[in-house]
């Protein structure tokens, strides 16, 4: 966690759409997610940029990191369990979009 | 080595995604086995957590995790965790420019040409650059 935080522009509750774009480079984020909705179910605190930390650069400031819920049935074609399971993943804000619909 | 040999992953229609990102990709069972470490394999953790630490900075865990995203699809696929780990740690020591490559290159010629003298076998299998 690092004391250099900016204000994170999601709050607990709000709905998002994971970005969907290619990474360059080392990144944190999961293919399978890419354009999925979720919901942000907290806020972690604000961490330095691991795709930057990656190449050896500070990777400041530092950016909030959040934990956000997905609908394990919104994430697989041919989801077999329970309709309720949710599946919990942290994202850094740059890969969130918000989420309008 | 004690993780079994597998099979190259075929990321049919798995385009733009990188080597290690197969998460929801069919890949067959997972091994739910525990493994016994062998003595390089403790060795490599130890390494890692050494050159990471505040004296050092030599390298970090995201440098080290991009460096194991850097396999291709075959060499990623077809080593064992702990080669991922020394691999990594062997190219962010020359990228770092801790060691050059020529130096790592001709202590292992050194360590091999040790062994065989004393009768004891090494393996032929190198790790890829």
């Amino acid at each position: 966690m690092h004391d250099n935080a900016r204000e994170s522009r999601f709050a607990p509750g709000d709905a998002v759409r994971v970005a969907d774009r290619p990474a360059l480079g080392h990144c944190r984020t999961p293919w399978y997610l890419r354009g999925k909705r979720g919901v942000v179910a907290a806020i972690h605190g604000a961490f330095r940029n691991p795709e930057a930390l990656a190449y050896h650069r500070p990777g400041l400031p530092a950016l909030p990191l959040y934990k956000v819920r997905f609908k394990q049935s919104d994430l697989w074609g041919r989801y077999a369990g329970a309709a309720c399971d949710e599946l919990e993943v942290d994202i850094y804000e740059h890969w969130l979009e918000p989420n309008s619909d | 080595m004690t993780e079994p040999k597998r099979k190259t992953l075929k990321r049919k229609g798995a385009g733009g995604r990188a080597v290690h990102d197969v998460g929801g990709l069919e890949f067959g069972p997972i091994d739910r086995e525990e493994h016994d470490l062998a003595l390089w394999e403790k060795r490599t953790d130890a390494m890692l957590i050494l050159l990471r630490d505040n004296k050092r900075r030599v390298l970090s865990t995201d440098s080290h995790r991009r460096m194991i995203e850097s396999y291709g699809e075959q060499a990623y696929d077809h080593t064992t965790y702990y080669e991922k780990w020394i691999r990594a740690v062997r190219n962010l020591l020359v990228e770092q420019e801790v060691l050059t490559r020529k130096e790592i290159e001709a202590r292992m010629a050194e360590v091999r040409a040790r062994h065989a003298k004393a009768g004891r076998k090494t393996s032929k299998e190198k790790i890829p650059w």
